[in-house]
């Protein structure tokens, strides 16, 4: 499966080499940074490619490229997952998935490839077992570490392995017991220039923070599950019990986890919070435009909208932009010509205003097309689907657990278009 | 939560790094050398080599020392080396005396290191081999599984035999960690020596019997690895691996559903053909009993699909909700390739919904997305929306949605589509928006009604102010042209006079083209377009030339009059082009053309050659042959056949012999009672044995043949489970052998004790596995004589070492594979096909959902939650096989022809684990057909009843057998229902008898005690009996009891007592069954269940059954 691993940061060089079987020389990637080279963007490198000895399978995350070498018939999508749960992993120990993170801690970043695979199969990549194995960093064990000359290996084997619940460590104490849900719910929209909707959906997730001594075996259930169209378990989840009862059962992992993610069928309407009204000019003559945006509220339920802010990726011709905000700032990078408005709160009795004049350079064409507008925003204790979580129950311990839910609307690609149709 | 927490972390980072350094500045200040050293190291790169060489000498000192903290900091650094592709090799010698250290950190470093480095040092690498070989049988699993992964990972040749032996005794180790730690060394010593197939096969196929969900994925990446051809490996797996596969872990899933996916390509019928005949044969040895009514039979039903191509699509379906993309995708593959065409599209949402995944994801997604959606549009269709562009995917993304988009175009959503692709053309990306206009001028030849709205809009995009923009569209254009080439004389005028501004080679070159073809439609423009190009000729590029050389030559042959002397002109031109093609052409041109004497015959076709009609190109999708390959492969993602790419074989025309794939049960009994085994050997012997004929008929089941033929699939599978089941005794007697014998081999003398444990358990491991199927093995025949001891000697072994063998994490597995293989056997007794196919898409209507027995998950979680609870060793077993009595439920005369009757087959009930499985016989012996015959009304209506489909039609003199389930809720309350034919209908009941609302359990002598232990008092209840001496033996006793109780025998350690054991059906409650031998012919028997009715009827029944005989 997969025979080695390399990290390339983003001006290509390689600073980590992993190898579980022979040893593959390094040159390999020389092919993967022709293919770069050319494309540009790093965002556009394809994931999967073709060498005359190897297969290079890659990913791009945090600025870095995690590029796997395999040698036979593979399914890619099985490695490109693995390595995907190795950032995440990553991240998971480190806070952040960075070259400077990862060279920081290399050797168990080290110990980590080792244990995740065995002959290039994946072997523990449950966060809960590789913890029992190799400890992640932290303050204390960190200074102790350094002025004993301690380790951070777990000194106990691992258990959770061979437990029938492989994704939680046993042995899990707390003094205190408590179990936090967040619905997190993001709508993506792509609305035409008249401000009608094209196509909304909502994707949702629900994170879940589990700190309970022992095994409790949880069930959550919803208010509304018919809502939900089609959704994706963390492994814990009993989908039986789903099916017949649409509850959530399940014991959960220790710690942050991933319960489910799911969606709304698109067949119920969106509720979209915001209205944009916009009017983007770039006139023929003069070699300027303006521009006039204004903001107001939809149907947000009754709830603020906050951290609204709006991203226009500006044609290239667009030199510099003169405007004024009635709230909130704006910034305008020359050279990346992006132009974010960062509003903040949103005051439904004084709609936010920005409206100036865009200077472009001398002679050159006017634009063909509107630049499109990307709304971000934000609405606390608000699922904007309406799910709502009915109960937590609790079956397996003996203490009273402390529960909580929260609720979060965020804008996905929330996409407003302002082109001129054919 | 999450901002608080993360600031935390960055704080605790933060901490770190300045704990980090002052801890270094402390380093500084005490050790001058040191820091020297480590500076060397921080600059490596400054000057490479005077620091490497000194950096690894200050190493090699460090890891001499003799302070732990010292070595682990060199190691740390050696580690960092490695990581950066640094040559550390020098420190071999140094680093490998470190092997044994106690520092479990160390310990691990050094592995790491060794694995790097051993296949360089070979002759060094050999003295750390005793180290592992010494950690190999460490009581603790954890060290044994690593020494094996490390020994396994150092690939020097010399070791292979040491290697193989570690594997071998890995494989039949008591952890099922270090059983899937040796799954993997399997892979490694392949691909070191692959002379060692034949040896690895066998390991192999004895890992593939494991029960374990932590084995199940990595053996079959082995299997994958080593033998994908060995098919014949996995038969007696098949049904166990389907049935655990929602609980191995994510990546042996994917790997177990590619290795299905071929398997059942190879092992079933198409499910695509209408109309197929399906395993004729079979199907008649199977279900039919006599001709006449098979042949009307088969052609009402042209496909029926075997049960267990059924069962693998049933439970990879739940996967299709895991979190892990690429098992979803996997699922995805499977049901495309397996899957009857309408349900294919099940698996639709679950992959538009990774296309929110990561980018990559989303790539390779979208990849088998555009395969599938040229044969199946209908599957993709209602999800168009979500393959519109976003402004912010990756040039590959954008590209490959657009081909989805244009493959999912019909008449109905064109317009939509086109809309779309409007705003597309008007990206900023011009290789995207020259995508989609490749993409317009598809969806212009597909849909033909759309042809004239795309030809005009393309028109529109030729004055775009892009150049990329107008060149494509004049390139798509001119394609449409050609397949329409009708009345568009109007754009072909347009584009001539476009083309002065248009200055891309290739649109340039396609509207001369374009011209030259149609040339008689613009008489008046032609001569003038080339008159221009004469003009400039020698500024264009080849390919326009090349063009204006053919323009020239058509005009010359339709309209000589006016460009005869500008065809001499270019042609001229192009006799002294720098370009050679050029040349060529022009040379082939003038003798085409011009008439001369040398010309000849060809000269007189010139007309028919340049002006034949052309063929119009055809706009296909890139992804037209793509689906050669199998969905989700790596080949497939790069359209090219990659190394080791397995191909998806047809489906065969006939079905390969499905009987393969039974697994047999009654080897759970014997797994954990040997002895069993051997008492049942002489009673099966008059029982089963006594006529061939039997086995063979039993399947047609006869009304008439009552009592025999109504046992049929029990006692067909009892049989074939005698022999298998020697068989297997027979293999791990010999495979227990080897291992002594290797053991010997190791000749160490402190290991002696090790050995003996170890031989005792290894039988018993291996007689756990479902029975081998193919013999190869050269001590398959081995004598009978030898087999029998072996077999005692295990049982022996299994008594005193049952506790061991209980640990906490094998039995649970185990248990829910027994649980589940049950319902497969009632598979093959007849009416189930059709009602499997129907449960699958409207899940029986279970009440209690913990109770049903296709919950695996939850049912294994409730096991870990009970695990400190008592019944942790014991299983429910499946039936033991006694004599069925059958019951008359209709009498002919009273049920107007139609005759019942019934037995309990003493399966576990596939419908619902709490049902009984009931088995009824219905006969015709009217002398016309009944039509219609199902079950009606009941009573007590709560009764909840698993009906059988309804018969539409039974001929006279004809049989049919069909299976209820009946859930009896632990009382001998009859059932009380109607069966009704079209015109008639017939109360009957139902009265069971209380030993059939049993379930053989199966539970060591230990646990036995300590079950009865608990259930003393009112829960026991007792009665001596008298029996005749000739029937004190074991054997018969079992037999008599069997014959009036479903519970499974409890071996024995003591001669004088006779232990069985069995659970209620319904509510699981343990009944034990106690008979103590006394002397002159009496004995004490004694039931403990906390159901004390039915204790008392059960008594009743064996004292009855026992004093009788």
């Amino acid at each position: 499966m997969i025979h080695s691993l390399f990290l390339i940061n983003h001006s290509g060089d390689i600073f980590l080499e992993k190898h579980w079987k022979s040893v593959i020389s390094r040159s390999v990637c020389d092919y993967f940074f022709e293919v770069k080279e050319k494309a540009v963007d790093p965002e556009n490198v394809p994931p999967v490619l073709q060498t005359p000895h190897h297969y290079l399978i890659s990913i791009y995350r945090g600025k870095l490229f995690f590029l796997s070498v395999v040698q036979t018939e593979v399914p890619p999508l099985f490695v490109i997952e693995f390595l995907h749960r190795v950032a995440d992993t990553f991240q998971d120990y480190f806070g952040e998935c960075s070259e400077g993170v990862i060279k920081d801690n290399l050797v168990t970043v080290y110990e980590l490839l080792e244990e995740m695979l065995d002959n290039g199969f994946p072997l523990a990549t449950e966060s809960n077992v590789l913890k029992e194995m190799i400890r992640p960093p932290n303050i204390l064990r960190s200074v102790v570490n350094t002025l004993t000359g301690g380790s951070n290996v777990g000194d106990t084997l691992p258990t959770g392995q061979l437990s029938n619940v492989p994704w939680r460590r046993a042995g899990v104490k707390y003094t205190n017991n408590e179990a936090y849900f967040d619905v997190v719910e993001e709508i993506d929209a792509i609305l035409d220039k008249s401000g009608t909707t094209v196509f909304a959906e909502i994707q949702g997730v629900v994170e879940a923070c589990v700190r309970l001594t022992g095994m409790p075996d949880l069930t959550l259930s919803f208010m509304n599950p018919r809502l939900l169209d089609d959704m994706s378990f963390h492994p814990c989840v009993r989908f039986k019990r789903w099916e017949s009862e649409r509850v959530l059962s399940f014991i959960p992992p220790d710690g942050n986890f991933t319960l489910m993610t799911y969606h709304v069928s698109s067949q119920n309407l969106v509720a979209i919070p915001v209205y944009v009204k916009q009017n983007i000019n770039f006139f023929e003559t003069g070699s300027c435009g303006r521009l006039d945006i204004t903001i107001g509220p939809k149907q947000n339920m009754g709830k603020t909208v906050e951290g609204l802010m709006v991203t226009i990726h500006m044609p290239k011709v667009v030199l510099s932009a003169n405007l004024t905000a009635t709230q909130g700032n704006y910034t305008y990078d020359l050279t990346t010509k992006v132009l974010v408005w960062d509003i903040g709160k949103l005051n439904p009795q004084k709609l936010p205003n920005l409206r100036g004049s865009l200077s472009m350079q001398a002679g050159a064409p006017k634009p063909e097309e509107n630049p499109s507008l990307n709304i971000d925003l934000k609405i606390q204790q608000l699922a904007i689907s309406g799910l709502k979580v009915s109960r937590l129950d609790m079956y397996g311990e003996k203490y009273k657990p402390f529960k909580g839910v929260k609720y979060l609307t965020k804008a996905g690609k929330f996409q407003r278009l302002s082109l001129s149709f054919l | 939560m999450d901002v608080g927490f993360s600031s935390l972390r960055s704080e605790a980072v933060g901490a770190v790094r300045t704990a980090m350094v002052s801890a270094e500045n402390l380093q500084l200040t005490l050790k001058a050398e040191l820091s020297q050293e480590e500076q060397a190291l921080t600059h490596i790169r400054s000057n490479p080599k005077e620091a490497h060489k000194a950096g690894n000498e200050d190493l090699k000192e460090m890891l001499e020392s003799s302070k732990e903290s010292l070595k682990l900091e060199a190691m740390k650094r050696i580690v960092g080396l490695i990581a950066k592709g640094k040559n550390a090799s020098e420190l071999f010698p140094a680093v490998v005396k470190n092997v044994a250290s106690k520092n479990i950190e160390l310990k691990k470093l050094v592995y790491v290191y060794l694995v790097r480095y051993a296949e360089e040092q070979q002759d060094l690498a050999l003295l750390s081999i005793s180290t592992f070989q010494r950690a190999l049988k460490d009581p603790n699993q954890f060290i044994r599984a690593s020494a094996l992964r490390v020994l396994s990972s150092i690939r020097v040749p010399i070791i292979v035999p040491i290697m193989m032996l570690a594997i071998k005794e890995a494989a039949a180790d008591l952890s099922p960690y270090v059983r899937k730690t040796s799954a993997h060394a399997i892979q490694k010593l392949f691909s070191l020596d692959a002379d060692q197939k034949e040896q690895l096969i066998e390991v192999i196929e004895k890992l593939l019997k494991d029960k374990s969900t932590l084995v199940a994925g990595s053996v079959v990446m082995a299997f994958e690895e080593v033998c994908p051809d060995r098919i014949d490996l996995i038969h007696k797996n098949y049904r166990k691996l389907c049935n655990l596969l929602v609980d191995v872990e994510e990546w042996g899933q994917v790997v177990i559903i590619s290795m299905l996916t071929r398997y059942a390509r190879t092992q079933f019928t198409s499910p695509w053909k209408e109309g197929a005949m399906f395993d004729e044969n079979n199907e008649k040895a199977f279900y039919e009993s006599d001709s006449e009514e098979k042949k009307g039979h088969t052609e009402e039903k042209p496909y029926i699909m075997d049960p267990d191509h059924r069962l693998l699509l049933r439970n990879t379906k739940p996967l299709l909700q895991s979190r892990n993309t690429a098992v979803v995708m996997s699922v995805a593959q499977l049901y495309w390739h397996l899957a009857p065409k309408h349900e294919v599209s099940i698996v639709t949402k679950s992959l538009v919904r990774l296309l929110r995944s990561h980018r990559e994801v989303q790539y390779i997604v979208l990849q088998n997305i555009a395969t599938m959606s040229i044969q199946r549009k209908g599957m993709f269709e209602p999800f168009m929306k979500s393959f519109y562009v976003r402004s912010t995917d990756a040039t590959h993304i954008k590209t490959l949605k657009l081909e989805i988009l244009t493959n999912l175009a019909n008449e109905a959503n064109i317009s939509t589509i086109l809309r779309e692709f409007q705003t597309y053309v008007k990206s900023q990306d011009k290789a995207f928006a020259a995508a989609t206009i490749q993409a317009i001028g598809r969806c212009a030849t597909n849909i033909s009604e759309v042809t004239d709205t795309c030809l005009n809009g393309l028109v529109l995009l030729l004055s775009n102010r892009d150049e990329t923009v107008v060149a494509e569209s004049v390139v798509v254009i001119k394609k449409l042209l050609q397949t329409q080439p009708t009345q568009h004389s109007e754009i072909i005028k347009h584009m001539a006079k476009l083309f002065d501004n248009i200055t891309v080679p290739m649109a340039r070159a396609s509207i001369l083209w374009l011209i030259g073809e149609y040339c008689e439609r613009v008489p008046k423009i032609a001569p003038d377009v080339l008159r221009k190009m004469a003009k400039s000729f020698t500024a264009e590029e080849d390919i326009v030339k090349l063009q204006t050389v053919n323009l020239a030559a058509k005009l010359y042959l339709t309209n000589s009059k006016q460009t005869k002397l500008l065809t001499q002109y270019i042609l001229n031109l192009g006799k002294y082009d720098q370009n050679y093609d050029i040349r060529d052409r022009t040379r082939f041109i003038r003798q085409l053309i011009v008439p001369s004497e040398k010309s000849g015959a060809l000269n007189k076709y010139a007309r028919r050659i340049l002006l034949a009609p052309k063929p119009a190109p055809v706009l296909e999708s890139s992804f037209k042959d793509r689906d050669r390959f199998q969905l989700g492969t790596l080949s497939h993602s790069l359209n090219s056949k990659a190394t080791g790419y397995q191909e998806l074989s047809d489906w065969p025309a006939v079905a390969p012999d499905q009987s393969v794939r039974n697994v047999e049960i009654i080897e759970a009994v014997k797994e954990w009672t040997p002895t069993v085994g051997k008492t049942k050997q002489p009673k099966s012997d008059d029982k089963f044995y006594s006529d061939d004929e039997d086995e063979k008929e039993e399947e047609g089941s006869d009304s008439s043949g009552s009592e025999d033929s109504s046992s049929s699939s029990s006692e067909e599978s009892g049989s074939d489970s005698e022999e298998e089941s020697s068989e297997s005794e027979k293999t791990s007697s010999d495979s227990g052998k080897s291992s002594s014998g290797s053991e010997q081999s190791s000749s160490e003398s402190e290991l002696e004790q090790k050995k003996k444990k170890k031989t005792k358990k290894v039988p018993q491991k291996k007689s756990k596995p479902t029975a081998a199927d193919s013999e190869s093995d050269e001590n398959g025949n081995g004598p009978v004589a030898q087999e029998s001891s072996s077999s005692a000697e295990s049982s022996s072994g299994s008594e005193t070492d049952s506790e061991d063998d209980s640990d906490s994490d094998s039995p649970a597995p185990q248990k829910k594979t027994e649980t589940k293989t049950k319902p497969k056997v009632a598979v093959k007794s007849k009416k189930e096909v059709s009602l499997l196919d129907l449960d699958d898409f409207s899940p029986a209507p279970t009440n209690t959902p913990q109770s049903s027995i296709f919950s695996p998950s939850l049912l294994s979680d409730l096991e870990g939650l009970s695990l400190s609870g008592v019944s942790s060793t014991m299983q429910v077993t499946t039936s033991s096989f006694g004599p069925v009595k059958t019951y008359e439920l209709l009498h002919h005369m009273t049920g107007k022809g139609l005759a019942a009757k019934y037995h309990f087959p003493r399966q576990p009930c596939l419908y619902q684990p709490s049902m009984v499985a009931v088995q009824v016989i219905l006969s015709n012996s009217s002398d016309h057909s009944l039509e219609e015959i199902h079950i009606g009304d009941r009573s007590p209506a709560s009764l909840s009843i698993h009906c059988f489909n309804t018969i539409e039609r039974l001929e006279p003199e004809a049989s049919v057998t069909v299976s209820m389930g009946i859930d009896f809720s632990d009382s001998t309350q009859a059932a009380n229902f109607q069966l009704c034919t079209k015109e008639d209908q017939f109360s009957v009941s139902i009265q069971p008898a209380v030993g059939e609302l049993l379930m053989p359990s199966s539970m060591t002598e230990q646990d036995f005690c300590k079950e009865q232990g608990k259930l003393q008092g009112m829960n026991e209840t007792s009665a001596t009996i008298t029996m005749e001496t000739a029937n004190a033996s074991s054997q018969a006793i079992s037999k008599q009891v069997l014959s009036v109780a479903n519970v499974g025998v409890v071996s024995s350690s003591q001669n004088n007592f006779s232990r069985f054991a069995g659970r209620t059906v319904s509510s699981g409650a343990l009944v034990l069954v106690s008979l103590e031998l006394k002397e002159s012919s009496t004995a004490l028997l004694t039931i403990n269940t906390e159901k004390t009715v039915m204790a008392s009827m059960l008594l009743r029944d064996i004292k009855q059954a026992l004093t009788q005989a």
